[in-house]
């Protein structure tokens, strides 16, 4: 099985490759084969720290003049639903709030004590902020509103809650697309937005580019390249499989490396840095 | 107003010419005008395939190029009174083709005929292209091999995006004919089988030609088999395609399928 990344598609950071004892090697090993080290030595040869952007969900909080009233209100929601807040991820969002820093200061402290942590604080002007204040954040685009559980309802909720809150694009509405016609060879459908559903086959010498999942009920043909833009948990599935190329985040497998599952309906999915694939139905 | 049709494949050899002329001349004798279009500027054949290589003055790039008319250029058969032949210039290229000038062509032609039949060179480059630009209906010439089927797919591809139909959002109507079919490979398993095909493509069959010594000697003879042999195999199945573009139903048979009763009575419906 190969499981390396396609060039172009996402480039493979850092790779460690089979171990090799760097005091039994007499050379010191060429610049082109590092990747294929195992770094035994930190001080000789540097290892870039990695730095990755990534986003995620969290509830944003609006408190509303008077801090009394407001908390007053939140004690009450949180009474209805326990543990609501609880292991959260919960900016404080303070657009257009007339506060000083140490009543800021004390309003998170506040929150502290009901355990709802603060990581971090959006909408507040610099002077507001501090060393000894959750940073500030921007750029915070909307999601759908979270509607606060009843009572009932509460712990039901509260077994499931931590699903909505992992995975990338979870809480936004993902986009998907529907072709009803089948893609035909030269065609190219990139979709980075999200899902694409075929139905119909996609031909040999076609392909089928999505941000997200690719379902296709019909024969796959061409290639299929799903999660592109970095998505990991995005699937494969196709009615028949004769694919020339699958591929999840940039790691692939050939129509020579699925031989037994030709003609099957499969589905595909990443474990690791490994395709693995099921057959379904 | 005319019919037009464009006969492509995107793989060459695989009877595109052929099967222009002959479908053409399946037409022409039921009385309809017809007029068979050489767009393969600079390799042109179906002067040969239909008998009229030495007739040929003025062709399509002459009258797109404002060099003749249009009248001066088509050339009547002489034995189908009913059947036009417009050729393609020899010593030309395929740059000599304006869009203009085969949208200008194309709508005369329309007025005058009740089919008109593009015969598409191969590839999918200017010629190509511009000979389905304008089409109604495409019969896409496949054999029942691989390579000509995924070419053929990429053909159906750009005329469900590259032709004026596909643009103004209507739907092109395509047709599969299956050319050059031999039973006893088939039998064999060397060949694709029609089904497989079908699926492929997902396009309707307008008929299976068997691969027949009859079209070769008609070729030769500078006659389309459905004027050559009018009672041989290939040209019974090119009379029941034209039957088809004209709308009839009719079962298509798989040359050498050993059919049972039941499959005589009830046949193979066109898709």
């Amino acid at each position: 099985m190969r499981t390396l990344k396609q060039p172009g598609l996402k480039r493979l950071y850092h790779s460690l490759g089979p171990e090799i004892n760097l005091s039994l090697t007499i050379s010191p090993i060429h610049r082109s084969n590092r990747k294929f080290t195992k770094m035994t030595d930190v001080l000789t040869q540097p290892r870039p720290i990695r730095l990755k952007g990534r986003s995620f969900l969290t509830l944003a909080l609006t408190p509303e003049l008077p801090f009394e009233d407001w908390l007053v209100r939140l004690d009450d929601l949180a009474a209805r639903s326990a543990g609501f807040f609880l292991r959260r991820p919960v900016v404080l969002d303070v657009e257009g709030l007339d506060i000083d820093r140490t009543q800021l200061r004390d309003l998170v402290d506040r929150l502290g004590t009901r355990n709802v942590r603060i990581m971090g604080i959006e909408g507040a002007k610099p002077s507001l902020l501090g060393l000894d204040l959750p940073p500030g954040m921007t750029d915070g685009r909307e999601a759908p509103d979270v509607e606060a559980p009843i009572s009932e309802q509460a712990k039901k909720v509260g077994a499931s809650e931590n699903i909505a809150l992992s995975g990338p694009p979870t809480g936004r509405i993902t986009p998907s697309i529907v072709l009803t016609q089948p893609v035909r060879s030269g065609q190219s459908l990139v979709f980075p937005e999200g899902d694409v559903t075929v139905v119909g086959s996609v031909a040999s010498g076609a392909e089928i580019v999505a941000g997200g999942s690719i379902h296709i009920y019909g024969t796959l043909r061409g290639r299929a390249m799903a999660g592109t833009t970095g998505n990991a948990s995005a699937r494969i599935f196709c009615r028949k499989l004769e694919a020339e190329l699958i591929a999840i985040d940039g790691f692939y497998k050939t129509a020579e490396d699925m031989e037994e599952l030709r003609g099957r309906s499969v589905q595909v999915w990443l474990e690791g840095e490994a395709i693995k694939t099921g057959i379904i139905g | 107003m005319g019919k037009v049709i464009v006969v492509t494949s995107g793989k060459g050899g695989v009877g595109k010419t052929t099967s222009s002329a002959a479908l053409g001349a399946a037409l022409a004798q039921n009385g309809d005008k017809v007029v068979v279009v050489d767009f393969d500027v600079g390799l042109r054949n179906l002067d040969l395939i239909m008998g009229a290589e030495r007739r040929v003055v003025y062709d399509l790039v002459n009258v797109i190029q404002g060099e003749a008319k249009l009248t001066q250029a088509l050339i009547r058969d002489k034995r189908l009174e009913t059947l036009y032949l417009l050729p393609a210039s020899q010593t030309r290229d395929k740059d000599n083709l304006t869009s203009e000038g085969v949208e200008m062509v194309i709508s005369a032609l329309k007025k005058a005929f009740d089919w008109v039949i593009c015969d598409s060179p191969a590839g999918i480059e200017r010629g190509a292209t511009l000979a389905m630009r304008h089409a109604d209906i495409a019969i896409v010439v496949t054999n029942p091999e691989v390579s000509s089927v995924r070419d053929s797919d990429r053909i159906i591809g750009l005329l469900d995006s590259k032709t004026l139909k596909a643009e103004s959002g209507e739907r092109m109507e395509k047709h599969l004919l299956l050319t050059r079919y031999d039973p006893v490979r088939a039998q064999r398993g060397d060949m694709l089988k029609v089904d497989d095909v079908l699926e492929i493509l997902s396009i309707p069959l307008l008929g299976i030609i068997p691969e027949s010594m009859d079209v070769l000697r008609a070729s030769n003879l500078g006659s389309p088999i459905t004027l050559a042999d009018g009672k041989s195999v290939p040209a019974m199945a090119y009379f029941d395609a034209a039957r088809r573009l004209k709308g009839e139903t009719l079962p298509v048979t798989v040359p050498g399928e050993k059919r049972g009763f039941f499959g005589k009575i009830f046949g193979r419906k066109a898709a």
